[in-house]
């Protein structure tokens, strides 16, 4: 299923460009606001949730997730050298697979990584909240690069699609309407995360089960949708 | 080795391909036309990179579409320059080479950039390469697995005559390997010198097909029929039935049609005879349309 081939060219792609710098900005922003605020108030207040539950879970890990799901993959198809790839007897399924593993563990290593970091530093040690934070981000991370590597075979405008996705789906509709929490990847980080941590600042709307049961589908649903969607790819014939 | 049987495509209600039917065998054959009538989607068919709304492809007697599998016999040389240009030319093919789970993947690699001729430039980035070397290398990837059939998209493109005439030669001795070659293009003077065969494809339709001075031939010595309105028809049609590459005159309610057994004369003939005469030509229009202008496609170019 991995191709070891398919994954050294994305990863030699993903950091040729100059947005790889990107990745590396929200995971330092995370670290030095943890420090600050460690510095600034150091026990009792509950801005660890604030900052590496809310901002963490809602701003750094999607965006990120996003900034890397679309490049595995949607960059290739945007300049065209996909049809080098696709010309080849590589299943799509093998392509659709590794990209999505190069993503996940490059979110991986840019949020989950600091999130636990960050963790660490915020409770002064090795501490449930600190492992709940890692754990619930690796979750993320996986759950994010399947749907951003489906949605960059699906749309071109995938950054905008999954932007939104973000933004109005997770950020507004997951906070007032309870619903659209069960179709929410920063919830299901969440529910992994608190079922650690069990630190009610969390504030993970799902459960353990929930949240675990619902990545599943969502990961699978988007790697199968994504595989079914690269096997028709099209090159555009002339310009009619 | 490549069939297409009443293949047609459309986009929305733009039909960019209309019911092809065509056999392309061993040997360089040329997909002609000029820019914008289907070529690269007849091609892009043909890859397996587009569906075709209607009809039948084969390779091999294997549809393309949705099966990889096809990708062990083809090579396509994309006309996009997109290639993976943070790679060194011989990194580019040798991963296309693992890609097709090559045996020997550095062998192959030799191979096909000793058959481009790139093994100087090869450990350079394909980013510093010019237009030209970029063509080759993509044609060595392609080349890599050793596929019975090679399909180019516009392969000449932004080449210079002698990058053009090096492409030219290892087309040509690809194709006599036995090799499918099939390459599209908008110039008729490349086309020329290296297919033994031609599929002219003009508004989506196969307009004419097979030896390019056979075609040639025919269209010249067709008889064409013209339709033409002047300030006075009968007097024109009594001064051009008197010429020899008029064959037949005919006064309509529309104007005079005329059959011509010989467009060259003929066309020159008629200017002469109306500024002669004294009589404003008003409208030529040849009666059949779509062999016109593959005729006047391959004749202007």
């Amino acid at each position: 299923m991995f191709n070891k081939v398919v994954a050294s060219i994305t990863l030699r792609a993903v950091f040729g460009r100059k947005r790889a710098l990107l990745f590396a900005l929200p995971p330092l922003i995370l670290i030095l606001i943890t420090l600050v605020l460690k510095a600034a108030r150091p026990t009792g207040a509950p801005w660890p949730g604030r900052i590496l539950g809310d901002f963490g879970f809602s701003v750094i890990l999607p965006l990120t997730a996003l900034i890397i799901g679309t490049s595995v993959l949607g960059a290739e198809i945007d300049d065209g050298s996909i049809v080098h790839l696709l010309a080849t007897p590589v299943r799509r399924s093998s392509v659709i697979v590794t990209k999505f593993c190069v993503g996940a563990v490059l979110t991986m290593a840019f949020v989950a990584v600091p999130e636990l970091v960050a963790g660490l530093i915020a409770t002064g040690g090795p501490s449930k909240l600190a492992a709940g934070l890692f754990v619930g981000a690796l979750v993320g991370s996986v759950i994010y690069n399947a749907v951003f590597v489906m949605l960059s075979v699906l749309t071109t405008r995938a950054i905008a699609v999954g932007l939104l996705y973000v933004l109005i789906w997770e950020v507004v509709l997951g906070n007032f309407v309870s619903g659209a929490r069960l179709l929410s990847v920063e919830q299901y980080s969440l529910g992994v995360a608190n079922s650690i941590a069990h630190y009610s600042a969390l504030h993970a709307g799902l459960t353990l089960g929930t949240a675990v049961i619902m990545g599943a589908i969502v990961t699978v649903a988007a790697l199968v949708y994504g595989t079914r969607r690269l096997s028709e790819f099209s090159l555009k014939g002339d310009a009619v | 080795m490549i069939q297409l049987r009443n293949v047609t495509r459309w986009y929305g209600n733009v039909v960019a391909v209309n019911d092809i039917t065509m056999t392309i065998g061993p040997g360089v054959t040329g997909l002609l036309g000029p820019n914008g009538a289907g070529k690269s989607t007849v091609l892009h068919l043909i890859a397996g990179f587009l569906a075709p709304s209607r009809g039948e492809l084969t390779i091999g007697g294997v549809p393309p579409w949705r099966n990889p599998e096809i990708y062990r016999t083809v090579g396509l040389v994309p006309e996009r320059d997109s290639v993976y240009a943070f790679l060194t030319g011989e990194e580019f093919v040798r991963a296309t080479a693992r890609l097709h789970q090559l045996a020997d993947p550095a062998a192959a690699t030799r191979r096909a950039i000793a058959i481009v001729d790139m093994a100087q430039a090869q450990d350079r980035k394909i980013s510093t390469y010019s237009k030209g070397m970029r063509q080759r290398i993509k044609v060595a990837a392609a080349l890599v697995h050793d596929p019975q059939v090679l399909l180019l998209d516009e392969p000449f493109n932004g080449m210079d005559p002698r990058q053009r005439l090096h492409m030219m030669d290892l087309l040509t001795k690809l194709g006599a390997e036995g090799r499918t070659i099939l390459l599209s293009s908008h110039i008729l003077e490349e086309v020329e010198q290296l297919a033994g065969t031609i599929q002219v494809i003009v508004s989506g339709r196969l307009a004419a097909s097979g030896d390019f001075r056979a075609i040639r031939r025919l269209m010249t010595s067709r008889p064409h029929v013209f339709l033409v309105r002047t300030s006075d028809d009968r007097r024109l049609g009594a001064a051009l039935i008197g010429r020899p590459a008029v064959t037949g005159v005919e006064l309509t309610g529309g104007g005079l049609q005329v059959r011509a057994a010989d467009f060259g004369a003929f066309s020159r003939e008629l200017a002469a005879l109306t500024r002669d005469e004294g009589i404003r030509l008003r409208e030529l229009l040849p009666e059949d349309e779509s062999l016109e202008s593959v005729f006047a496609y391959l004749v202007e170019s």
